[in-house]
Order: C-alpha cells, then structure tokens, then sequence
C-alpha cells in the first residue's frame, strides 16, 4: 500500500496508530482503496455516456440529452442508470445459464482490477508495483474471456459472431499496444506507472511523448491500438448496429447489459490514463515553475514524519490534472467515434497484422537504438531534454526509511530530502537533491523483536 | 488462522477446485471457465509469494493467451450448440489409474522436502559467512543476539569460517524465530524502488548474468554467472517452430481433382 498520509501508508498507520492487527489492518486499507476505486469505478462511465451523448449531438449538428438535471442534462446518466436497474432480467432459453450470467462479471472484474495499478497521483495508487504496466496488460488480457463467453453463451448466432470477431479484435490488438507502450518504457527504463509519472516533471518538453520520434510515433500507435482493444469506433464490429443487430451483448438487457458497458467505458479512461501517464506527463501540469513547487512539495510530503498539508494537496492538483488529461484523451475518442465510418473486420485484421504490428517493431527497434545512435553521434542522451538519469533523485536511504513500515526511527540525515538547495544542475534545479556531497545516512537498524508473528508483512 | 492462511485457503480451493471442476464438467466452454478460475487462482498463489512478475506473467500467458486460445478452439472446431463429453468406463479406469500414480509421485517429491528447517536451504541461510552474521547479529537485542548465536554453529574448518545451522528438527518457536529474522535481514538487503514484491529487477539481472544471491557483493574479479538469456531465446525459437509447424499441419489441404474441375 502506498504512502498517502505523510510517510506512512494506510496500512501501517491502522496497524501502529490505531493498534488493529497486522491482519485486519491490511484488509481494512485494501476495503479503503477498494472503495474509493469502485466509486470512481461507476462515475466515471456515468459521467463518459453523459459527454458521449451531448458530443456526438454536437456533432451531428443536435443538443443532446437537456431535460434531465438542468439544461444541459447532466443527470441523464444517472437516469440511464436508474431505468437499467430496474428492468426484467432475462436470460434467453437457449443460453448457458451458468456462463451467460458469469460473462459481465469477467469482463467488469477485468477492467475494475486493473485500477489497482493505475496511478491517480505521486503515490496515489492502490498497489504499488515496479510492474504496474506489465500487471495492467496482464488484468486487461482477461476482459476478451468475457467477451467470448458472452457471445458464446448467448445461443444466438448474432452474439456468437460478434462475440467471435471481438475476441479476434481484441487479441490481435493487445500486441501492437503492449509494444506501443514498451516504447517508452524502454525510453525511461522503468516498468512502474508512478516512476514513470515522476520522470516528466518540469516544462512540457519534458513529456515523454517528446523524447524521440519514436515515443511521439508510438503515442499514435499506441492510442489506435486502445481505440480498437476498447471496441471502439471505427473498429467497434462488435456492437455492429447495421450488421449484427448488436453483436456480443444482443441478449443481454437491464443491469447485465450496463456491466458491459460500465467495463466499455471503464477501460477506456483506463487506457486514456495509461496513455497520459507514458505519453503525456501523468500528473504534471507542463508548467516549470508549478511543476517544480508542486513537486518540491510532493517530495518534502514523502520523507516526512507527520502529515504535511502542502504535499497532500499538491498530490490532490495532480489528480486533477490527470483526471483531466485521462478525460480529455476519452473525448478524443468519442470525437473519432462519431467522425469516422465503420472499418470491416477484415480492415480491422489487416490494420492490425499488417500495418500497426510491423509499425511497433521498428518503433521498438528504433526507440532502444536511439541513445545509442544519439550517445555515438552528439554524446547526449537526449536531444534537448534533461537525460532520465539526471531528472529524478535517487531514493536513499533516507527515504526508504520513511517509507518502511517497520523502522520506528526518524531520519535524522534528511538532508537528502531537503528541497531548499542543491548544487548541481538538474531539471528545475530547485528541488532537486545535492547527489554525492553528504556522506551516505547510515543503514537503517533491524526491527527491534524478531520474534513477532510472521503473516502479512 | 491469520489473514495470510485464510487467503491461501481460498486460493488454493479456486485452484484444485477449479482443476477438479474441469475434469468433471461435461460442457466443454464451461471446462475453459473452470480453467479459468483455476489458473487465476495459481497466478493468486504467486502474489502471495510475493513474486509479482511470475504472477503477472501468469495471467498474461495462461488466462490471456493459453486459455483464450482455448476457448477459440472448441468454439470454431464444435460441431453441435453445446458439445458435450462422455467418457467410456475403460478410460475412466485407465486414467484413474494414471492419475493416482501421478499423485503418489508428487507426493513422495513433496514429502521428502524438510519444511521443518522452512527450507533453510534453499534461501541460502544455512551457512552464513562469518562476517555478515556478525554484522547482522550486532544490530539486534540482547536476548534475540544470544537466541540466534545459540541457533547457529560456528564452523571454522576452512579459511573463511561460516554460521551453519546444524541439522535437525528445529522446534516451532525456534522455527518462527528464525523465518521472522531471515526476513529482517532480506528486508534489509533488498534493493531500493521495490517497494512490493520487487522481483522484476532480480529476474532482468540474473537474465543478463548478475544473479543476486551469489554476484551482488562478490569480487571484482570474480566471472558473473551464466546468464538465462540464452535458454530464454533457444526456446522462443523453439516455440515459434513448433507454431508454424503446427501451423503448416493444421492447414487446409487443396484436394487436386484429376478431371481438373474448378
């Protein structure tokens, strides 16, 4: 669990503080995050169907949805919602009982858990994981099963298309969008979302969608490939309206047929978010200045010992801010929706296998080749941004011990973790750390009783 | 039962359960589902063991890929709307059989592990050079000090004297106490930025030949280890000659008329 209170995390504030055991406390800081991830869980697509519907209006050159909640309608997802809720739950009778009911599940339980890795701000993550974006791909993968098994299981030769298409769709797609979100992983070196979000502190240059050529190709590639692994227009054959009556989820009706559509547009904020933290600075605002007192403020809110008001809040802008760029890439793809016509399943299959996938390769290629080429020819890393070596400091051990649960002890050399001054010429320069010119804080002591109970550590 | 022991519980039923499932059902997409169920439950398994990139793997390959794949397959090759199973009593017998040898292997392999010494063994922690021990020792309390010098035995036959933990069945406490300070010292020398599990660093390093249990600390002129990323591509070849031959076998053969019909 992950530091959010001063440096403490959830978890080892309810075991210390408030004296739950080590078994409760972990529950109770998992039942936490589960909460406020399943709430953002529901808006989110209220909210997304709400946009979907007075954007696509617009476009065609009508209002939209105007009565419910006011004049422009903000409640109509709300309403949408209350009318699914309570109609008749059918199941047809040719359908697998067992897995009809079990397929909106799988695919809802697919996209919800992957929120568990995803970053809102510094810090602010249900599960911290140096594999955050191999672990997202990994839950991602699963929503295909229920895609499959819906058409399947619904006994009608409509949803067995489209749930068979679909699942090609989405199988195909996951590989040009894992290697298009490798690209800069391999450009920054870390697989974890929150690292990756640190690197691009600082003036919009530092985003790493401006790294090389590479990244800024793989950003387009990467979000065309979302675009398509999300069922959306132009490759949404799943829910074909002039082909296949609905495709997969022709048979399902009421609160079923929302999970899929919850999952939908679930995984579409989650690929957007995924796409701003690689691509376009997670929650940095792209603005020196801001960015470096924000940042200094976030760094300070690490390494303290009680809660520090300036740091929480700067983290609370950031959420913001990613928010807003999460939600801003979701409207790009309603706009693409509503622009563009339909593709065949066979376009879809060749874009895929014969465009995006080479495309990614030499992307790939290219991106782990450039610091070499670029180190060879000019002797920089970079072209004209800081190198990644040099844009964050590296965690030492005064920070770890803030961060650890188990060590009571408070760093007193943390002079690794002032903000005020440094010497050396780093990004913004301000609050960054003086590299190498204190002496190394001493390791921190081991616990004190190591006879305690093993369980959840 | 503390929440470690109740969570592997549930995991674990998901796992035999949904294997035992698969084997008793009689639909064959419901089979996938089981299958399903069982391997998300394995790749639950190795989170709890903390080893976050096997899990992840996991999911990816096996409940991704694997059974994806599957489900792909007896979608496209059933012939009816629910294709069902039934197996004849011989093959039931024969297969009873098989499988009960399978387990009386697994189980003398399993049972023959000493889990008394928590596979002391294993993680290295059964001779300790003699001045890591120290180190570590000095940092701890009295009472814990004179616990754990009392549990290892000083061997100074050879040049570098090391702890070793004698053989023997250890008691219960005894056991307890030596796991809970394994992990305090793992937990001191683990690397920094890995914050949970943190295994994707170790696996990338002992790929490329710097395996951290014997390369991290040793001399400068000591040779690394082999790397793993040999094997690792040897069998990536592999894998892909085994698709395109499958792929060439499974093609569809033309039939040649010799009237030469279109």
């Amino acid at each position: 669990m992950q530091p959010i209170l001063a440096g403490v995390t959830i978890r080892s504030f309810l075991h210390d503080s408030v004296g739950l055991s080590p078994t409760w406390a972990a529950a109770l800081a998992a039942f936490l995050h589960a909460f406020i991830l399943i709430n953002t869980f529901a808006v989110l697509p209220l909210v997304f169907i709400w946009a979907e519907r007075k954007i696509s209006g617009r476009i065609q050159d009508r209002l939209g949805p105007t009565r419910v909640g006011g004049r422009f309608g903000w409640l109509q997802g709300l309403a949408d919602g209350l009318k699914l809720i309570q109609k008749e739950d059918l199941v047809p009778a040719a359908a697998d009982g067992m897995l009809f009911r079990m397929a909106p599940y799988l695919a809802c339980m697919a996209a919800f858990t992957a929120f568990m890795v995803l970053p809102f701000s510094d810090g602010w993550v249900a599960f911290e994981s140096d594999i955050a974006l191999f672990l997202l791909f990994g839950i991602l993968s699963l929503e295909v099963l229920g895609i499959v098994l819906a058409g399947y299981s619904s006994g009608s030769k409509w949803a067995l298309f489209g749930g068979m298409r679909e699942a090609a769709q989405m199988v195909s797609y996951e590989i040009p969008l894992a290697i298009g979100a490798l690209v800069p992983v391999v450009a920054v070196g870390t697989l974890s979302l929150v690292e990756i979000g640190r690197m691009q502190a600082g003036w919009i240059w530092n985003w790493l969608v401006f790294t090389n050529p590479f990244v800024f190709l793989a950003a387009i590639v990467y979000f065309t490939a979302a675009t398509a692994s999300c069922k959306r227009a132009p490759f949404d054959l799943a829910e074909a309206e002039s082909e296949l009556v609905a495709g997969f989820h022709t048979e399902y009706s009421g609160m079923r047929w929302s999970f899929f559509f919850m999952a939908e547009y679930a995984a579409m904020f989650l690929v957007s978010g995924v796409a701003s933290i690689l691509f376009l600075g997670a929650w940095h605002t792209g603005i020196g200045p801001l960015d470096a007192a924000l940042e200094s403020a976030r760094i300070s809110g690490r390494a303290a010992d009680s809660f520090y008001w300036p740091g929480w809040l700067a983290n609370l802008f950031g959420a913001a801010v990613f928010m807003t760029k999460g939600s801003l890439l979701v409207c790009v793809q309603i706009w693409i929706r509503w622009t563009l016509p339909r593709l065949r399943i066979d376009q879809v299959m060749m874009t895929c296998l014969k465009y995006l996938l080479p495309m990614t390769c030499v992307l790939f290629l290219g991106a782990v080749l450039w610091p070499l080429a670029m180190t060879q020819l000019t002797g920089r890393t970079q072209l004209f941004t800081t190198p990644f070596g040099e844009r964050i400091h590296p965690p030492t051990d005064a920070d770890e011990t803030a961060l650890r649960d188990a060590s009571p002890a408070a760093p007193e050399s943390g002079a690794g973790s002032a903000p005020a001054d440094t010497t050396s010429s780093l990004v913004i320069g301000h609050w960054s750390l003086d590299i190498g010119d204190s002496p190394p804080p001493p390791p921190p002591p081991p616990p004190a009783h190591l006879a305690q109970e093993g369980g959840f550590q | 039962m503390t929440g470690a022991q109740l969570l592997f519980w549930i995991l674990a039923l998901g796992a035999c359960g949904g294997a035992i499932a698969v084997v008793i059902a009689q639909n064959v997409v419901r089979m996938a589902f089981w299958l399903i169920v069982s391997l998300g439950s394995v790749a639950g398994l190795f989170f709890q063991l903390h080893a976050d990139f096997v899990g992840a793997t996991q999911l990816l390959i096996y409940v991704g890929g694997t059974v994806v794949l599957l489900i792909f397959g007896v979608m496209l090759t059933a012939s009816g709307p629910f294709l069902k199973i039934k197996t004849s009593t011989a093959e039931l017998l024969l297969s009873a059989g098989i499988g009960g040898l399978v387990f009386v292997m697994l189980y003398t392999a399993v049972a023959g592990v000493d889990w008394n010494r928590a596979g002391a063994d294993v993680i290295g922690a059964g001779r300790i050079p003699r001045d890591q021990f120290e180190e570590f020792v000095a940092g701890l309390e009295a009472s814990d000090r004179e616990r754990l010098e009392s549990l290892y035995m000083l061997d100074e036959s050879t040049d570098d004297p090391v702890y070793r933990l004698p053989p023997g069945r250890l008691s219960a406490s005894d056991r307890d106490f030596l796991v809970a300070a394994w992990n305090a010292q793992e937990r001191l020398n683990r690397p920094p930025a890995a914050p949970e599990g943190g295994t994707a660093r170790p696996i990338g390093l002992s790929l490329v030949g710097l395996r951290p249990d014997r390369d991290l600390g040793a001399d400068a002129d000591s040779r690394l280890s082999t790397g793993y990323l040999l094997p690792f591509e040897i069998i990536s070849v592999h894998l892909l000659v085994v698709l395109i031959g499958a792929a060439y076998l499974a093609r569809a053969k033309r039939r040649t008329d010799a009237g030469g019909a279109p």
